[in-house]
């Protein structure tokens, strides 16, 4: 392996030597250990911004128990509070969001023509009988993707209760996830 | 020819201290004019001596310099309003409205504000056109047509921060569907692409990042205000600096190269 010249620098006259002196050292730890504290640094501002705790309305909602549904029904008894249907199917339940996905308006669900109906623009979404793998799946008008759905799990009270900020999309298949649907025969 | 008589003001520029802060003579030739500009730290942003064609208003359209007299005008009006402003959820709109209809002088500061802002994104956008059309990008002022772009941006966001603080509805809903952009933000945004690879959820996202939190509240408020108020401008000032010094040593404003 070549060697530097006497004072250090590179034989073949290259500013870059080719065995790192002293001084290339310690300014390689100095330089180091100012870019690892800026890093750091920046990592723990990026951090900094995310709040462990939110102060923000809840969005567990507790929606009583399971047998206070009708069987084959589309409840919109929260919509007004909470803003989506809790479906119930032969064995499972649905919670459908009541946010239109073209540009956020609340549509209602006709039961005689069997759909969600969106009366800012018309968007539809398929009804109760397509049933629960396809309900709210977008058919008419403007909007892109189908209603999204809220996570639904029982609690150990056997109330239903409903994750709002835990969402499931139709159109990224997650209509089959633990918690997009609740078991209930 | 007589000598003549010392008036109070020559006592004035003898003077030791006048000395030590003016380091030239007041004789008017041609080097004491250049020595009033350039030892002086307002007087030498500009350059000593100018084009004539860098005056001609069809060259430069002068959106630049007007560009920069609105910066100029929101950051003094902004921090007047900054006295009575306060960035919470209770006092936002209340401390708006204050301004408007109690505070003496205070719907025209907060007036010269909002109008000023609404200028200065146009002032940007059509400097931006003239500096493409007359081919000012070009180099070897590539590089300020860069710092230029980032400019655009800071002016940009300082409207989009800007815009929350009257806290009303239009404001929270103009900001929710902004920051609702960022949710399809590549790699950092829940719904955008690649978002499974960070691991990144509506929680933690780029749009949670400016938002803090999963919706826009009180805490966007003041994180919107801080970076409104000091983070932005700082950042634009700094670029402006650069962008400035640029100019001048890339060629001079308009000059053909």
């Amino acid at each position: 392996m070549p060697a530097n010249k006497e004072d250090g620098t590179n034989p073949e006259g290259h500013i870059w030597r080719i065995a790192p002196t002293r001084r290339d050292f310690v300014g390689f730890l100095g330089w180091g250990a100012v870019l690892t504290s800026i890093g750091i640094g920046t990592l723990a501002w990026v951090r900094l911004m995310y709040p462990r705790v939110l102060f923000e309305p809840p969005s567990q909602f507790k929606l009583g128990k399971p047998i206070e549904y009708a069987p084959r029904s589309v409840a919109d008894k929260w919509i007004r509070a909470y803003r989506f249907w809790l479906v119930r199917f032969d064995d499972r339940f649905v919670a459908v969001s009541a946010t239109c996905t073209h540009l956020g308006c609340t549509p209602r669900y006709l039961n005689t023509e069997d759909k969600f109906k969106c009366p800012c623009h018309g968007s539809g979404f398929r009804g109760f009988s397509s049933g629960w793998k396809v309900i709210a799946t977008n058919f008419e008008g403007p909007a892109p993707r189908p209603l999204e759905r809220y996570k639904l799990t029982l609690a150990d009270d056997g109330q239903i209760q409903v994750e709002k900020a835990i969402v499931f999309r139709l159109d990224k298949d997650e209509s089959e996830k633990p918690g997009a649907f609740l078991p209930y025969a | 020819m007589a000598e003549a008589k010392k008036g109070w003001f020559d006592i004035v520029k003898s003077s030791y201290v006048w000395k030590s802060i003016f380091r030239h003579e007041y004789q008017d030739t041609y080097r004491n004019r250049v020595l009033q500009v350039s030892s002086n730290v307002f007087l030498h942003l500009h350059p000593t001596k100018i084009r004539r064609h860098a005056l001609r208003l069809r060259f430069t359209w002068c959106m630049g310099g007007i560009t920069f007299l609105l910066f100029l005008i929101l950051t003094v009006t902004g921090v007047i309003l900054m006295f009575y402003y306060r960035p919470t959820g209770e006092y936002a709109y209340h401390d708006m409205k204050y301004l408007q209809f109690d505070v003496p002088f205070g719907m025209i500061m907060r007036n010269m504000h909002r109008w000023g802002a609404h200028a200065m994104v146009i002032a940007v956008w059509l400097h931006m056109f003239r500096v493409f059309m007359t081919g000012s990008y070009k180099p070897p002022r590539e590089f300020n047509w860069v710092i230029g772009v980032n400019l655009l941006v800071m002016t940009l966001m300082l409207s989009f921060t800007g815009y929350l603080l009257p806290w009303d509805q239009l404001s929270i809903w103009a900001v929710t569907v902004g920051t609702n952009m960022g949710r399809a933000t590549p790699l950092v945004g829940h719904e955008g692409p690649f978002a499974d690879f960070l691991g990144v959820n509506a929680r933690y996202d780029a749009r949670a990042l400016l938002t803090a939190g999963r919706l826009v509240g009180a805490a966007t408020l003041l994180r919107f205000y801080v970076l409104h108020c000091i983070f932005i401008p700082i950042i634009a000032a700094v670029l402006m600096i650069i962008h400035f010094w640029r100019v001048r040593k890339d060629g001079g404003i308009s000059g053909p190269l």
